[in-house]
């Protein structure tokens, strides 16, 4: 079958799809996002997790079928989607999640400084979890990322319990989360200061 | 070498610069691959795609112990968009075996299974739902054998050998063919020292098998090449390895085996051994097509070894001032249906079995079982996990029974440097057992009844069943509990470690760029960053390229056993350090008349400058560099030789380096429902010199959050009538989560030990050990039950069982 649908603000087309794919499959081998990870793909890790139409889902459940004519945001346009949401106005003005009108606009950033991707505009969450070491092997870190960007949209300032009972749907075996929970505090003590 | 002609696979690494002004060792300074991991950039060994690549499927046993009486594969073959279906007849070459130690494993069965999930035939397909279901469509039939599960089936009169015909250099030694490996340690006299004790305490400890549980399945991409070889891009701890393991196999030289290591999604040792490796080049070079293998979460947990459950029974005593007499102990290892680690698990479980404490009196005994159960090897801590678990509670049960307090009690028997371990070997470089103590228990304990918020009762996220909402606090009591141990760190037993750096120094725009190569495994620690890190200190450089790991350079030796920092590390700082020496004497070619210091004083580069020990500048590196050739030198490393533990008596310096840590764990007990939340696992660690400091409590906080895993919820089941797994998914077996991991505060000590390189101590294991037996220390605390078992389960609190 084929499956029209937007990911990160652009239109996208996946043709020959099996009815059994799962969306986390179409995004990783048809359309070359592996950004998204498939570390259980049993719905238990959270490491596959993306946005659809704003919600956060374990897009290894998601029926590729299931996506048709809706929105996808996933790890490779965290950055694009947080900074137009800011640009926006953020929640209050009622521009959470991507409007179709701003994920049209998303584009994929052509050049980076350098080889590291170092100088690339990133989310505030992004450069959080460089700042505070919540990366190690970084196979958590993409559904992490949506997670945690998604509580801050919702939560300026989330108490500890609260992060943790947000990402609770999302394993990592690395690093013991301490530093995770210091990326997510750091980011919204950033967001809290540039408001 | 020849060049493949195909183009290479989206996901092929490539080299990552790094422009830091600081950033030398003892900074706190970010990871090279940092923005690539959060934008989704950084590729994965399952990231891995080639245009007109195919899917590789394995068909795994689905009984344990059996002959295999006939393997039908003609339904697979003739499916559609199949292109080879391959069993162990189709194995090219006369080596079918591999192994680290042992080569006693097959790549494919032949004529019987020893496990649950051993891999019997593989697919090829265009799609992986194509191949899982041709491999479905293979008809295997069995015949099944009377399966072998622990030490008295294994042992028993009657009992099936699991190897027939061993000669490998353990079967030998070992009384029974179904022991991979026995290790007694003997030192002093336990008869004559048993009676002094004033006390005597014996315990049965068990402990489960735990599975590393890293998130990034197995996976890789093998692509043919025109000469007949393979590239092989992959996630492993250890490049050189493999490939010594896989060339023979697929009968062909190493050199036209090209392995590049892909992203690796963390390891903790269970991607020491080969998985998929063999099986992708296998599909490739029959189909002449790139194959992609990636397990899913079921198929990983029956790809890759497990951690030892083991069974422990401890004696020890003590006089009635509470000095250590001595300590009897026998340690039984399972090591499932193939020898992948056991040996050296035995080798550290015997000679650390005493953990940190000084006792002149000792009777060790280690083995490693031949069984049907999954096999088990290389984990976080191995071997000296297990011991830590019952000596740690033996430790509690002596201060009990002595009256004393379970810290002082330790503190009075804590090793220190100069103290003989029971190989005799002496500890020869800081060993602050009782400061790591007195560390942990000085810290402030979390407030009572913490799950009380401000006007607003009580947060059930903060209490034992969380958001199930179960208690607001009645029944809820609250243990503290300590543990504290040893780890040896690198390769042990006479074996030759060594690792290898090459650095390249060269201008780039006018600019001095330091390239680090190396095969070390990158796996999440944090090693490249550290690499980039020491060639600025040592090179005075800014901008540093780390360059992906391959066999295209020697050996780096493992990612684990705590050693790579040491020992790539330590290979990348010698390295630089001849770099250097080529620098200056270009230099003093180039300038040494000029000035008197190039002669006679000692130089350094520092902030892209020559210059003295005083700090006068003579150079600048660019000024050296312009007009020579690019300065690249390869170099090997070592650490100092150990000796093979005597195989009668276990005497002899064995190990390289110790590492030690502690914790302190605070938990709350729902003693009706028998649910347990941990609220704070303080830790104290020596860890000779933080090259990283972030890393080093990334790594802290990391390691202990396993050892909590396994004391309260991680545990692969194995049915003992079958050999089965039981629960092999995310869904049942549990590991924790942000919910059920408790603030882990981290004090950090630097000792040096000065025989390593910056005097640094390997990291990684130390606090997987300790955590286990504090947790367990502090739910029995709570609630006054015995508790010899991991993981420690709500029909353990109750009683309902």
């Amino acid at each position: 079958m084929r499956v029209n649908f937007t990911v990160n603000g652009r239109p996208q087309e996946a043709d020959d799809v099996w009815e059994g794919e799962s969306l986390l499959y179409v995004l990783r081998e048809r359309l070359g996002l592996p950004g998204s990870k498939n570390a259980c793909e049993q719905g238990e890790c959270g490491s596959c997790t993306v946005r659809l139409d704003g919600v956060p889902v374990c897009s290894c459940l998601v029926a590729a079928g299931q996506v048709e004519g809706r929105e996808v945001v996933t790890v490779e346009g965290l950055a694009e989607f947080a900074k137009d949401r800011t640009e926006h106005g953020g929640c209050a003005s009622g521009a959470c999640g991507t409007t179709l009108d701003q994920a049209k606009r998303w584009e994929a950033k052509p050049t980076q400084d350098s080889q590291t991707g170092e100088g690339v505009e990133l989310s505030p969450i992004q450069q959080a979890f460089i700042d505070a070491g919540a990366v190690q092997c970084g196979f958590c870190t993409p559904g992490l990322l949506i997670a945690a960007d998604e509580l801050l949209e919702r939560n300026g300032s989330p108490s500890d319990q609260d992060i943790r009972e947000a990402l609770s749907g999302n394993l990592c075996r690395c690093t013991g989360y301490e530093k995770i929970l210091d990326a997510v505090r750091l980011a919204a003590a950033r967001q809290g200061e540039a408001v | 070498m020849a060049q493949n002609t195909r183009t290479a696979p989206a996901g092929t690494p490539t080299d990552v610069t790094q422009d830091h002004v600081k950033g030398g060792i003892g900074e706190s300074t970010l990871r090279p691959d940092g923005t690539l991991k959060v934008t989704g950039e950084f590729a994965y060994s399952s990231d891995m795609w080639h245009e007109d690549m195919l899917w590789g499927q394995t068909l795994r046993s689905t009984v344990a112990h059996a002959e295999i009486v006939s393997i039908d594969i003609s339904e697979a073959v003739a499916m559609s968009g199949v292109y080879a279906v391959l069993t162990y007849d189709d194995l090219p070459a006369e080596v079918k075996n591999y192994g680290l130690e042992i080569q006693d494993t097959p790549v494919l069965a032949h004529g019987k299974v020893r496990h649950h999930g051993e891999p019997v035939a593989l697919v090829a397909a265009d799609h992986p739902e194509t191949a899982r279901r041709a491999a479905a469509k293979i008809r295997i039939e069995y015949r099944e054998l009377p399966v072998v599960t622990d030490e008295a089936s294994a042992l028993a009169a009657d009992a099936p050998l699991i190897h027939e015909g061993r000669d490998d250099h353990h079967s030998g030694h070992v009384p029974h063919p179904n022991i991979v490996h026995r290790q007694p340690i003997v030192r002093g006299d336990v008869a004559e020292a048993r009676k002094r004790a004033d006390v005597i305490v014996e315990g049965e400890y068990v402990f489960g098998m735990q599975d590393q549980a890293f998130l990034g399945p197995e996976s890789g991409l093998a692509v043919p090449s025109e000469d007949g070889g393979v590239d092989l891009y992959v996630a492993t701890q250890w490049l050189h390895s493999d490939l010594k393991q896989i060339a023979p196999v697929l009968g062909l030289p190493e050199e036209k085996v090209r392995m590049t290591l892909s992203g690796v999604g963390g390891a903790f040792g269970g991607r020491e051994d080969i998985s998929m490796q063999i099986h992708a080049c296998l599909l490739a070079l029959r189909t002449g097509k790139p194959v992609k293998i990636v397990y899913n979460r079921f198929e990983s947990f029956f790809g890759h070894v497990h951690r030892h459950p083991a069974k422990l029974h401890y004696e020890h005593g003590a006089t009635k001032d509470g000095k250590l007499t001595h300590l009897k102990a026998r340690i039984v290892l399972d090591g499932g249906a193939y020898a992948s680690a056991s040996p050296a698990v035995v080798g550290n479980a015997s000679s650390l079995g005493a953990g940190p404490y000084v006792v002149d009196d000792v009777e060790i005994e280690a083995v490693a079982l031949y069984t049907n159960n999954p096999p088990c090897g290389a984990m976080r801590g191995f071997g000296a996990v297990q011991a830590c678990f019952a000596y740690e509670a033996q430790m509690d049960k002596l201060a009990a029974k002595l009256g004393m307090d379970p810290v002082e009690f330790r503190r009075l028997n804590a090793m220190e440097q100069g103290t003989l371990m029971p190989t005799g070997q002496v500890v020869d470089s800081p060993a602050p057992v009782a400061e790591l103590l007195r560390r942990v228990k000085a810290r402030p304990l979390p407030p009572e009844r913490q799950w009380e918020t401000a006007g607003q009762g009580a947060d059930v996220r903060a209490l034992p069943g969380g958001l199930s909402n179960t208690t607001h606090g009645e029944g809820v009591v609250r243990g503290v509990g300590y543990a504290v141990g040893i780890k040896n760190v690198g390769f042990s037993e006479g074996f030759d470690d060594y690792s290898t750096a090459r650095v390249v120094l060269q201008l780039i725009n006018g600019e001095p760029v330091a390239m680090v190569h190396t095969a070390m495994a990158e796996v999440g620690q944090g090693g490249v960053t550290v690499h980039a890190q020491i060639a600025r200190t040592e090179l005075g450089v800014t901008q540093v390229t780390i360059h992906p790991a391959d066999t295209q350079v020697g050996s780096a030796g493992s990612t684990s056993a705590s050693r790579q920092t040491y020992m790539t590390g330590g290979a990348v700082k010698n390295t630089c350090e001849a770099v250097r020496e080529k620098v200056l004497e270009i230099g003093r070619r180039k300038n040494g008349s000029y000035h008197p210091a190039w002669a006679t004083a000692e130089l350094l580069l520092e902030g892209g400058k020559v210059v003295t020990d005083g700090g006068e500048v003579l150079a600048t590196l660019a000024d050296v560099l312009e007009g020579e050739d690019v300065i690249d030198i390869e170099l090997e490393f070592r650490h100092r030789p150990t000796v093979p533990f005597d195989l009668r008596t276990g005497q002899g310096d064995g190990h390289v380096q110790y590492t030690f840590a502690a914790h302190r764990a605070v938990v709350e007990v729902d003693t009706e429902l028998g649910l347990v939340k941990v609220i704070e696992l303080a830790t104290a660690q020596d860890v000779g010199k933080a090259l990283n400091p972030l890393s080093v409590v990334g790594q802290i906080q990391g390691g202990t959050t396993q050892g909590l895993g396994v004391a309260v919820m991680e545990e692969i089941i194995v049915d003992p009538k079958t050999a089965k797994v039981r629960n092999p998914s995310f869904t049942d077996y549990l590991i924790p989560t942000i919910l059920d991991t408790p603030t882990i505060p981290v004090d950090v000590l630097e000792l040096a030990d000065h025989n390593a390189p910056y005097g640094l101590r390997g990291i990684g294991e130390a606090p997987t050990l300790s955590s286990t037996p504090a947790v367990l220390a502090a739910i029995r605390n709570a609630t006054g039950l015995e508790l010899n078992k991991t993981p420690v389960r709500p029909e353990a609190l109750t009683g309902t069982l």
